[in-house]
């Protein structure tokens, strides 16, 4: 089981959270055509390595927040507050790599 | 795991003999006189099951990812569509993938009737495959049984039940007694935290053994001339000033095609990213464990989506047990033991006997899903590559329909018409065809 530091309630059991997916996903214009929907709803970077995703602490504060997390070792690099902005993932990896 | 081809080294090369003038290289036939012979030599003589050649430096048509789907599309491009100048190239080696870790069921029982066709179609290639291949697959269609906990599910179940019947496709409705007797040792207390209220039984269904549909789809293609290429990653496609792609490059050197079939399971997104095409799909792992051998005990293949579980028993006697998906990205083949534990609770509640069965090993495989939990079979926006992927948790069921459907839209350029409802165009289009209660654990 993971271990996930939520940013508002810190260090807590992965079962006390959900995971929604994809983090900064842009809404797209209300007069987007069906392609840029589609993309929007559906179609995700789904990425081997660093990936900005959204977490909610759901059995717990309740709030949502962001996460870098690394698919192939589920390491959690770091946890931020919704609206601050997606850190520089090449930057993180190169760190990691070090 | 050790492939037969590995085992089975020999100081015999594989045989050759002439088809339609041309000598072609083949695997020996499977017969009773061949036993017999190699009975004599204490087994040791059997020549390898399929070459293994350095890349040539081009092939018409080059398949990515040699699981069981990528074998089948190759073999039946050479059998049924005569392109015989093929390549498959598997990062690993064969079997060591899905292919390797999935739990071995066989079903068509979905809803929709797009789904239907599709799941039927590979099913009815199952019932003669160990024929068709001369390869010993062991489909065993002992019946696969799908419990129903809540009225929910039973209103669910009834319904898939005559969208079934509807299709000609057989399937019957268990009471929690009948249910029992089918399967002696489930538990049908109404007392049960989730009772067993009744179930469905699709009677064709079954399991096959999942190591021996690879091999014998990679002994078939090879014997026909196609190239099973192993430990060979696919790093990056050269394209065309027009956007075709005109080679793969990998880690076996460049390798020209002029059609190529992307089918990677979990690891098509991370494929497609190469050829700059983002896909609507999300990598999970979903695990599965295996028991200490025992008797036979479960005599069918007992499912329920409810509590998340499902069990057979293999012909060495192994309970094999499904588990679900973590609710995350990811590609660490292994998962949280919590979903572990999480299944391990559903199958001693229904089958008390098994509590104190021991559990030899657990993994992850990654499944790749799609938002309706069916899958992606057909063209992409790059005129001459081709994907099959999407099939979730559910992939191995449809092994040689997936390989037939993407061997067929590769050889016409167009997709198969069992398969054109399951295109990539769909998520813009909004014809999604929705699996999810069919589907079994993704949903």
């Amino acid at each position: 089981m993971l271990l996930i530091a939520c940013p508002y309630c810190g260090p807590r059991p992965e079962i006390e959270f959900v995971a929604r997916g994809e983090a900064h996903v842009a809404r797209p214009a209300a007069d987007a055509d069906p392609q840029a929907i589609a993309e929007a709803l559906y179609v995700r970077d789904n990425t081997r390595g660093l990936l900005a995703e959204r977490w909610r602490h759901l059995h717990g504060c309740g709030r949502f927040f962001n996460a870098v997390r690394h698919t192939v070792t589920d390491k959690f690099v770091t946890t931020y507050r919704v609206g601050d902005p997606r850190p520089d993932l090449a930057a993180l990896a190169e760190e990691l790599a070090r | 795991m050790t492939a037969p081809g590995r085992m089975l080294v020999s100081r015999r090369v594989v045989g050759c003999r002439r088809v339609g003038g041309r000598r072609e290289v083949s695997a020996v036939h499977f017969s009773f006189l061949s036993l017999l012979r190699n009975a004599f030599s204490a087994h040791r003589d059997w020549p390898r099951q399929w070459r293994s050649p350095e890349p040539k430096p081009a092939y018409d048509v080059v398949i990515v990812g040699g699981g069981g789907h990528g074998l089948a599309a190759a073999y039946y491009l050479a059998a049924e569509f005569g392109i015989r100048d093929v390549a498959v190239l598997e990062k690993g080696w064969i079997g060591g993938g899905n292919s390797g870790r999935n739990t071995t069921i066989v079903r068509s029982n979905y809803l929709m009737e797009p789904s239907e066709a599709l799941y039927d179609h590979a099913l009815k290639l199952w019932e003669d495959l160990s024929q068709t291949l001369n390869y010993n697959v062991m489909f065993s269609p002992r019946g696969v049984m799908m419990l129903a906990h809540t009225d929910h599910d039973i209103h669910s179940f009834k319904r898939h039940l005559h969208a079934n019947r509807l299709a000609g496709i057989p399937s019957e409705w268990l009471t929690p007694e009948a249910a029992r007797a089918f399967c002696p040792g489930l538990n049908i207390d109404p007392d049960l935290r989730y009772p067993v209220l009744g179930a469905t039984l699709q009677r064709r269904g079954g399991v096959a053994r999942h190591d021996a549909v690879v091999w014998g789809y990679a002994r078939a293609a090879s014997a026909l001339g196609v190239d099973v290429v192993e430990n060979c990653e696919v790093t990056g496609f050269e394209r065309a000033a027009d956007g075709r792609i005109t080679a793969v490059e990998t880690t076996r050197g460049r390798i020209g095609a002029a059609r190529v079939g992307v089918s990677a399971a979990g690891n098509t997104s991370v494929v497609m990213a190469k050829a700059g095409i983002r896909m609507p799909l999300e990598s999970t792992p979903l695990q599965a464990l295996v028991s200490e051998p025992l008797k036979p005990i479960v005599s069918c293949v007992v499912m329920s989506n409810t509590i998340h579980a499902y069990i057979s028993q293999s012909d060495k006697g192994d309970l094999v047990i499904g588990a679900g998906t973590d609710q995350y990205v990811s590609y660490s083949q292994t998962g949280g033991l919590h979903i572990t534990a999480h299944t391990l609770d559903a199958i001693c509640e229904l089958f008390p006997a098994l509590r104190r069965v021991r559990m030899m090993r657990n993994w992850g495989g990654i499944v790749d899903n799609t938002v309706d939990r069916s899958p992606i079979l057909g063209r992409t926006p790059i005129d001459n590559l081709f994907v099959n992927c999407g099939w979730g948790t559910g992939g191995f069921k449809a092994t040689p329909g997936a390989g037939h459907l993407l061997a067929a839209t590769i050889a016409r350029g167009e997709p198969h018409p069992i398969a054109a409802p399951f295109g990539l165009d769909r998520f813009a289009s909004g014809r999604l065809v929705d699996e999810a209660a069919a589907a079994a654990v993704a949903h």
